[in-house]
C-alpha cells in the first residue's frame, strides 16, 4: 500500500497506510506499550494499555487497532496518557498477587515493567484479593490464576498460531478465567507458545518453573538439537556442580528461521543432557566380558591401537564407520575424511532419512531452486505432498500455518492420510499410501495416472494456475520419483524445492559425503578429483559397504572393527547382537546405548548443546551451532575423532589444518587442573568472534577445508558468525548422476511427542506422552 | 450433522436444533439459542448436552463452555420443579427485595442456588428483571410475581406447593 504521512509526538512519520498505530511507531523507535497486542494475532483491544491521544478526536484511542492515514497527529506520552495508563494497571493489579520475588516472569514481566514505568505501586482498593490456587493443566503447563491480566494473548496463540484451540476464556468480569480445553487439563500439542507469549507469570512451565531467576542465568543462542527444521533457540544455563545445566529453552529474540516458534522438544526437550546417568567416562570392556570405566589415556591407546593394528592387518576394507545425524557438519566431515584418509576405507554410512543425493542431482545446475525455511513465511502458493510437519516439522507447520493465515497463501495438500494441515488448505487431495509416484505422473498431464476422480482434476487445475510455488515433499519421494517430480516442478514459472528428513543434521550428514558411494558434497568416489589429492593414497577408489552391507559383513565375519558416532544402528535396524560378537566396536555417545552396550571401547560424548559447529537442517539452511552446555567429562565428536586419529598415528594436522600462521595451541590436557582446555578455548574464541584455528579441535579449521571443497557451502563466513542463517548453494553440488543407488532411506516416523534416541532419554517427553491418552483431533469453529 | 444418529433431546428440541444451525450464516451462531431450548429441555445443561450441541455446530466443548459460563441464566445443576429467581437489584433492593429474599429462604429452607430436598423448589439471587416499575419482583419458572407483599409472596409459593402454581416449563 502507498505510504502516508502522520505526525507522533511532533515528529513526521510515513508508513504503508493501514499500517497499525503500534506496529509503525515500534518501527520507528516509539515504543507503546501492550499488553493484549500481538504481533501476527488477531486484535484484541483488551488491555488500553496502548492508549494514545489523537487529534479531534475525544477520547483517547487504542494503537493497537488505529491504522494511520494521511494527516493524522498522534501524542503517545503525556500526563493525561500516564495517567490513563496508570489507571489501568491499578485494576490489573486489584487482584494480582504481587508475588515477583518468586515468579517465574520476574525480572521479565510486562506487567513489573509497565508498574516501573508508570507506578501504580499505591492502590486505592480496600478489598481482598482474590485467590486461586496454581492449577497444573499438563506436565509441560501450570497456570496461577491471580497472575493472569487476561490479555488474551495465549487463547489466540493456542487457536490461531497453533490450531490447537486447547485455551478458552470463561466467566465474565472480574470472575473471567483462561479455561483449558479438557476443564482441568489440557490435551494439545505442548508447545508451550501460550507460556512464551503470557506477558506476566500466569502460564509457566513444568520445566523451568520456581527453579532459576532470569538474570542468573547465562543465555546463548543455537539451534535445536531436535528434528530437521533447525529452529534458533537461546538456552539459559545454570551452573550445576558437573558443568552448565539446560534451564529453558526460548526464542524470545525472534532472529531466526523460526520467528517466535519452537515446539514442545525445542523449548522443553533439552532434559536428556542434564541426566544424571550420562556417560562421562570412556569405559572399556574387560576380560570379566564387561564394560568398566577406564582413563581416557588407557581408552583412547586401546582403541588407536587396535584399529591400526586391525587396518594394518585386514587393510581398510575391513572397518565400518557409521556417522551421526546429530553431529555438527564439521564432525561428520571429519568422521569420513578420518574414515577415507586415516582409516582407507569407503565402508562409511549413516541412518539416511531422506534422499538428499537424488535431490541434489536432481537440482544440480539450478540456481536458487532450493527452498529456505525461511522462504516459507511469505511463499504465495505451496505444495506439501506427503510428510506430516505438525507432527515430524512442527517448525514447518507453523510457518505454513502463519503464512496461509497472515498473507493468504494458498496451501495445496496431497496425503494417504488425514494429516492436521489439511485445515490450512485451499485444496486436499487424499491418495493412496502407494499412489505418490502416479500423482506426479498425473499432474505432469498423464491424465489415466489416477483413477479417474473430479477432485483431483480440479485440484490439478487450481494448482497449475500458481505461478510460484514451493514444493516440499516428504521421504514417500525417492529416487526417481524425486527427479519425476522435480522436472514437473520445474514446469512452473517460478518454483522451489524442499525435502523433509528428520534430526538435526541429516542433511549435512548427507553433504558432508557420509555415503560409502558419495564425498562431501556428493561427488562420487569414483570420480574423486581433488580428493585424491586432499586425502592421499589411503582413499579407496571404489565404493564402500553402505550401512546394511556392513551388518551382513560383520555377520558373514568380513567386518573386523566398527565405529560409531552418535548413532544407535542396532536398535534403530533391529541388528542382531550375535552379528558384532567378532567386531571390534567402538561406540561414541551420551548414553550406554542399544549399540553401546555391546561396544569394546565407549567413549562419553557432548551433544549439539554442548560444542560448537555449524548444522544444515532439511531445507539447506546452514546455521551456527554454539556451544552453551557444559557437562564434566564428556568430550566433543570432533575432539575423539581427532584424539583417535592421533594414537593410530596419524598425523593430525594433515586431517584437521590447524595453526597456520605459527600459532599453536597443545592438545589439552585430560581432565584435572588444566581441564576444559579445548573446550575455554572454543568459548573463547567464540566470545571473542575470531577464528584462530589454534588448535586441531577447532571446528571451524575443518570448516575452512569444507568450504574449500565443498562449493555449496562457500556461503559469507562473516553472516554465519553473527548468527545468520546461510543458504546452502544447491546449484554447485558436484553430484554427476545417481542412477543405480540402493534405496537405504528409513524415515524416522518420529512424532511431536518422541525423537529417536534423544527422545528415549528425554523424560519430560516421556511424561508427555503418558499423559496423553488420546490425541486432540477436534475442528476449529467456522 | 442433521443425520444425528442418537440425540439426548426430545424429538421436538432435536428437530428444531436441525433447523436452528442451518438458519444462521455462520453456524455458531445457533448456539446461544441452543443452549436455551436445551435448558428448557433438559432443565440444564449437562456435560452430554455441552457435548452433543459442541458436535451439532461443529466447534470444540471448550467453545460451548466459554459462552455457557458468561451467562448466568444459563446453569450446569439441575434445579427444582419450581425454579424461584428473586430480583434484589436497585428498584427491587429499594422496595424490599431482600426481605423477599429472606421470606423465601425462610419459607423454603433452603439458600442461593440451593434445591428442596423433595426436589419441587430451588432459589437463585438474580439480578434486575427488567420489572423495575412494579418492584419487587420473583419469577417463578418463566413466570413473574409483581409487587410482591409478604402475603402475596406466601400465597404464590403455597399454590405451587399445592400443586395449584403455573405449570409452564
Ligand atoms: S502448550 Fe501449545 S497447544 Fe498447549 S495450550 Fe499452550 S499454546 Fe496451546
Ligand atoms: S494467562 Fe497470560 S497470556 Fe493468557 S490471558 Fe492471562 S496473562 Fe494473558
Ligand atoms: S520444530 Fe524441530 S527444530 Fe524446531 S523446535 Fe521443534 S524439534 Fe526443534
Ligand atoms: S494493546 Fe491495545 S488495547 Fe491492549
Ligand atoms: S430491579 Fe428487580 S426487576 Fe429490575
Amino acid at each position: 500500500m502507498a505510504d502516508v504521512s502522520f505526525t507522533v509526538d511532533g515528529k513526521k512519520l510515513t508508513a504503508p497506510a493501514g499500517t497499525l498505530l503500534i506496529d509503525a511507531c515500534r518501527a520507528h523507535g516509539i515504543e507503546i506499550p501492550a499488553f493484549c497486542y500481538y504481533p501476527g494475532l488477531s486484535l484484541q483491544a483488551a488491555c488500553r494499555m496502548c492508549v494514545v491521544r489523537q487529534e479531534k478526536v475525544p477520547k483517547l484511542q487504542t494503537a493497537c487497532t488505529t491504522p494511520v492515514a494521511e494527516g493524522l497527529v498522534f501524542t503517545t506520552e503525556s500526563p493525561e496518557i500516564a495517567q490513563a495508563r496508570k489507571a489501568t494497571i491499578e485494576l490489573l493489579l486489584g487482584n494480582h498477587p504481587l508475588d515477583c520475588p518468586v515468579c517465574d516472569a520476574g525480572g521479565e514481566c510486562e506487567l513489573q515493567d509497565m508498574t516501573f514505568r508508570y507506578g501504580a505501586h499505591e492502590s486505592k482498593y480496600v478489598e481482598i484479593k482474590q485467590h486461586r490456587e496454581e492449577q497444573q493443566w499438563s506436565p509441560v503447563v501450570f497456570f496461577d490464576r491471580p497472575r493472569c491480566i487476561l490479555c488474551y494473548r495465549c487463547v489466540r496463540m493456542c487457536g490461531e498460531g497453533m490450531d490447537v484451540w486447547a485455551l478458552g476464556i470463561q466467566n465474565r468480569g472480574a470472575g473471567a478465567v483462561i479455561a483449558p480445553n479438557k476443564q482441568d487439563h489440557l490435551e494439545c500439542e505442548e508447545c508451550g507458545q501460550c507460556i512464551d507469549v503470557c506477558p506476566v507469570g500466569a502460564l509457566t512451565s513444568g520445566t523451568y518453573r520456581y527453579k532459576t531467576r532470569p538474570w542468573e542465568m547465562n543465555h546463548v543462542s543455537t539451534v535445536c538439537a531436535h528434528c530437521g527444521d533447525g529452529c534458533k533457540t537461546t538456552l539459559g544455563l545454570k551452573r550445576a556442580d558437573d558443568g552448565m545445566e539446560i534451564v529453558r529453552g526460548d526464542n524470545r529474540d525472534k532472529s531466526g528461521i523460526n520467528g517466535d516458534f519452537l515446539c514442545i522438544k525445542g523449548r522443553y526437550a533439552f532434559d536428556y543432557s542434564n541426566r544424571e546417568d550420562r556417560l562421562t567416562k570412556p569405559l572399556v570392556r574387560q576380560a570379566n566380558g564387561e564394560l568398566a570405566p577406564v582413563s581416557w589415556e588407557e581408552a583412547l591407546e586401546f582403541a588407536g591401537k587396535k584399529l591400526r593394528e586391525i587396518r594394518d592387518a585386514k587393510g581398510g576394507r575391513a572397518i565400518g564407520v557409521i556417522g551421526s545425524n546429530r553431529t555438527t557438519n564439521e564432525e561428520a566431515y571429519l568422521l569420513q575424511k578420518f574414515a577415507r584418509s586415516v582409516l582407507g576405507t569407503n565402508n562409511i554410512d549413516h541412518h539416511r532419512t531422506a534422499d538428499y543425493a537424488t535431490f541434489a542431482a536432481a537440482l544440480k545446475g539450478n540456481a536458487d531452486r532450493e527452498a529456505s525455511l525461511r522462504d516459507f513465511a511469505a511463499a504465495p502458493a505451496i505444495l506439501l505432498l506427503g510428510g506430516d510437519p505438525t507432527e515430524e516439522h512442527p517448525g514447518l507447520a507453523w510457518q505454513l500455518r502463519s503464512d496461509v493465515r497472515l498473507n493468504q497463501a494458498r496451501l495445496y495438500v496431497v496425503n494417504h492420510e488425514l494429516i492436521k494441515l489439511r485445515r490450512q488448505a485451499k485444496a486436499f487431495l487424499e491418495i493412496s499410501q502407494d499412489g505418490y509416484a502416479d500423482l506426479v505422473s498425473f499432474l505432469s498431464g498423464n491424465g489415466g495416472a489416477l483413477s479417474s476422480n473430479e477432485k483431483a482434476a480440479s485440484f490439478r487445475e487450481d494448482l497449475l494456475k500458481e505461478e510460484s510455488v514451493l514444493i516440499v515433499f516428504g521421504p514417500e519421494y525417492r529416487g526417481k520419483d524425486i527427479e519425476a517430480l522435480v522436472k514437473f516442478g520445474m514446469g512452473f514459472p517460478k518454483a522451489k524445492f524442499a525435502i523433509l528428513g528428520d534430526y538435526a543434521n541429516s542433511r549435512g550428514a548427507a553433504d558432508m559425503g557420509l555415503f560409502p558411494d558419495l564425498l562431501p558434497g556428493y561427488v562420487p568416489v569414483t570420480a574423486a578429483g581433488t580428493f585424491a589429492e586432499e586425502y592421499g593414497e589411503a582413499l579407496p577408489a571404489a565404493p564402500g559397504l553402505d550401512l546394511v552391507e556392513m551388518f551382513d559383513a560383520a555377520g558373514a565375519g568380513d567386518l573386523a572393527a566398527l565405529y560409531v558416532v552418535g548413532s544407535n544402528p542396532v536398535s534403530r535396524y533391529g541388528v542382531d547382537a550375535s552379528a558384532l560378537k567378532n567386531v571390534f566396536l567402538v561406540v561414541q555417545d551420551m548414553f550406554l546405548t542399544e549399540t553401546a552396550k555391546l561396544a569394546d571401547v565407549v567413549f562419553p560424548a557432548a551433544n549439539l548443546y554442548e560444542k560448537a559447529g555449524t548444522v544444515t537442517n532439511t531445507f539447506g539452511d546452514i546455521q551456527l551451532v554454539k556451544k552453551a552446555a557444559d557437562r564434566a567429562g564428556v568430550r566433543s565428536d570432533f575432539e575423539l575423532i581427532v584424539r583417535l586419529a592421533d594414537r593410530m598415528g596419524a598425523d593430525v594436522k594433515k586431517l584437521v589444518p590447524f595453526g597456520r600462521g605459527g600459532v599453536r595451541a597443545d592438545f589439552g590436557q585430560t581432565r584435572g587442573a588444566q581441564s576444559g582446555e579445548a573446550d575455554r578455548h572454543q568459548v573463547w574464541l567464540t566470545a571473542h568472534h575470531i577464528e584462530l584455528k589454534a588448535s586441531p579441535f577447532d571446528p571451524f579449521a575443518i570448516f575452512d577445508e569444507v568450504q574449500r571443497l565443498v562449493p555449496a557451502y562457500d556461503i559469507p563466513r562473516m553472516d554465519l558468525l553473527t548468527g545468520n542463517d546461510q543458504h546452502i548453494k544447491t546449484e554447485l553440488v558436484q553430484i554427476e548422476n545417481t542412477g543405480s543407488r540402493r534405496d537405504l532411506v528409513l524415515p524416522s516416523k518420529d512424532t511431536l511427542f518422541t525423537s529417536g534416541t534423544l527422545g528415549k532419554y528425554s523424560a519430560m517427553l516421556h511424561s508427555v506422552m503418558e499423559s496423553h491418552t488420546r490425541k486432540t483431533a477436534e475442528t476449529a469453529a467456522d | 450433522m442433521a443425520a444425528e444418529k442418537t440425540t439426548i433431546f426430545s424429538p421436538e428440541t432435536a428437530a428444531r436444533f436441525d433447523k436452528l444451525v442451518t438458519i444462521y450464516p455462520v453456524k455458531r451462531s445457533a448456539l446461544v439459542p441452543m443452549l436455551l431450548y436445551a435448558q428448557d429441555d433438559i432443565g440444564y445443561i449437562s456435560d452430554a448436552v455441552v457435548a452433543e450441541i459442541a458436535e451439532r455446530i461443529g466447534i470444540t466443548e471448550l467453545d460451548v463452555r466459554n459462552v455457557l459460563s458468561y451467562y448466568s441464566m444459563l446453569r450446569t445443576k439441575p434445579v427444582g420443579k419450581y425454579h424461584v429467581q428473586v430480583c434484589t437489584n436497585i428498584s427491587c433492593m429499594l422496595r424490599d427485595g431482600y426481605a423477599t429474599l429472606d421470606q423465601c429462604k425462610k419459607k423454603l429452607g433452603i439458600g442461593h442456588k440451593e434445591t428442596t430436598a423433595d426436589g419441587l423448589f430451588s432459589l437463585e439471587e438474580v439480578e434486575c428483571l427488567g420489572v423495575c416499575c412494579w418492584a419487587p419482583v420473583v419469577q417463578v419458572n418463566y413466570d413473574f410475581y409483581d409487587q410482591l407483599t409478604p402475603e402475596k409472596l406466601d400465597k404464590v409459593l403455597d399454590d405451587y406447593r399445592e400443586g395449584r402454581g403455573k405449570e409452564t416449563k
